[in-house]
């Protein structure tokens, strides 16, 4: 089947089989890998993706229930050689080791500050990434983090 | 996962349609439990009728005393309800609290409660709070839904269209939750209602259901106190690694002390 959709500010459209998992559409077809698939079983939130400016885990959403979406990936973010500011103040403060997990904390950081605003406290944010596993930091400098990358999207 | 044929119905007449001549259909709304039980080949079905386009199934509405929440309305949304934050505020808490923020932007009511695991949050809410399930062909009284394990009593293609849920005068859900899948290991939901206690538990058994011992412990006296001496039967409570049937019996007072404290 055929599928029509908007990702990052670009139509797109590819051929799928009805069983196409959208994370795979994307990294497959579309050639867009930032988008990870840590455990393909919906608990660590390497595959989140915007959809229709939503979190939504990539692995676990059909591509053509995508049809018709506007989507965002991490490679929807920077603009040219400048980082996104979340992107920005991930490096600035070391909120990565391996970086498997990093695209689905960046995604899961902007979709928190959709719902929360750019002043968040650590219990926030540790709470609103309970979807997000990352095996290697300890998540100390992921919510530092997010927290700077909240404060500095205003700027 | 197995191939399938995809069908995207723009309205329920068109969804039942295509389960009623579909082999082996299946519906899917956020599909959160249906695509990871898809992708272990545990389901296989001829046909996936996804109901994400059917915009009647949608929404929030608040008439006089009863929220109606359509069936396809996600987690996220009955959590960021003001009008269900105001009306039933136990219940838009419940939905916030369902797996991970990414997960209640694609589950649904109806989806939940539809597949009636065990240890899901929202059965507790529609028994305690005496909901009304309506499909496309009649209303299912709340408590009367959840039949058993993964089972309700919906009739084969039988398509839940929204949840009616009577506003009570306080309520409160509780659970301790499995930290890696915030499923509910227990979880009790109290409501205190014009016509008393309303009481039920999720997770602890092999189906959510309602309460009557803990209704009865508290007819006379609504306070935490009432419960102090309340034992849950360990013989029909579950066991597995993540609590022994002892333990399930244990939190089932500890959760509803907790929840009877939450509606002062």
């Amino acid at each position: 089947m055929k599928i029509d959709l908007t990702v990052n500010g670009q139509a797109a459209s590819g051929e799928v089989e009805a069983r196409t998992l959208l994370v795979d559409f994307l990294r497959e077809q579309l050639r867009l890998t930032g988008t990870h698939v840590g455990c393909d079983t919906s608990q660590c939130g390497a595959c989140v993706v915007m959809v229709d400016g939503k979190s939504v885990k990539s692995c676990t959403m059909l591509a053509a229930m995508a049809d018709g979406c506007d989507l965002t990936t991490i490679e929807g973010l920077a603009n040219g050689a400048e980082l996104h500011p979340m992107q920005q103040a991930f490096m600035d403060n070391h909120g990565l080791q391996c970086g498997f997990c990093t695209p689905g904390m960046v995604m899961s950081g902007l979709d928190i500050v959709n719902r929360h605003g750019r002043e968040l406290d650590a219990a926030t944010v540790r709470r609103e990434l309970n979807g997000n596993i990352c095996r290697c930091t300890g998540y100390q400098n992921i919510v530092k983090s997010i927290r700077e990358g909240a404060r500095a999207m205003g700027d | 996962m197995y191939s399938f044929s995809y069908h995207r119905p723009a309205s329920v007449a068109e969804a039942a349609d295509l389960i009623a001549n579909a082999a082996d259909g299946k519906l899917v709304a956020g599909g959160q439990t249906l695509l990871p039980t898809m992708k272990h080949r545990l389901a296989s079905p001829s046909d996936v009728i996804d109901l994400g386009a059917i915009a009647e199934l949608g929404g929030i509405v608040v008439n006089g005393n009863i929220v109606t929440i359509g069936a396809m309305t996600p987690h996220a949304e009955v959590a960021a309800s003001g009008e269900v934050q105001e009306a039933i505020p136990a219940l838009a808490a419940l939905a916030g609290n369902i797996g991970d923020p990414a997960v209640r932007n694609r589950g649904t009511i109806g989806g939940s409660i539809a597949n009636n695991d065990p240890a899901a949050d929202y059965p507790a809410a529609v028994i305690a709070l005496g909901a009304t399930v309506r499909t496309n062909r009649r209303e299912i009284a709340g408590e009367d839904f959840f039949t058993g394990m993964f089972e309700t009593a919906l009739e084969e293609d039988e398509i839940i269209v929204a949840v009616d849920f009577p506003r009570p005068e306080a309520a409160a859900y509780m659970k301790f939750e499995n930290p890696a899948s915030r499923y509910a290991i227990v979880g009790v939901f109290i409501a205190r209602t014009a016509v008393g206690a309303r009481a039920a538990i999720t997770g602890a058994t092999d189906c959510a259901h309602r309460a009557h011992q803990l209704e009865e412990a508290l007819a006379n006296d609504f306070s935490p106190a009432a419960l102090d001496d309340f034992q849950a039967p360990v013989d029909r409570m579950n066991a597995d690694i993540h609590a022994s049937a002892e333990y399930r019996a244990h939190l089932v007072r500890v959760m509803a002390q907790r929840a009877v404290a939450a509606c002062a």
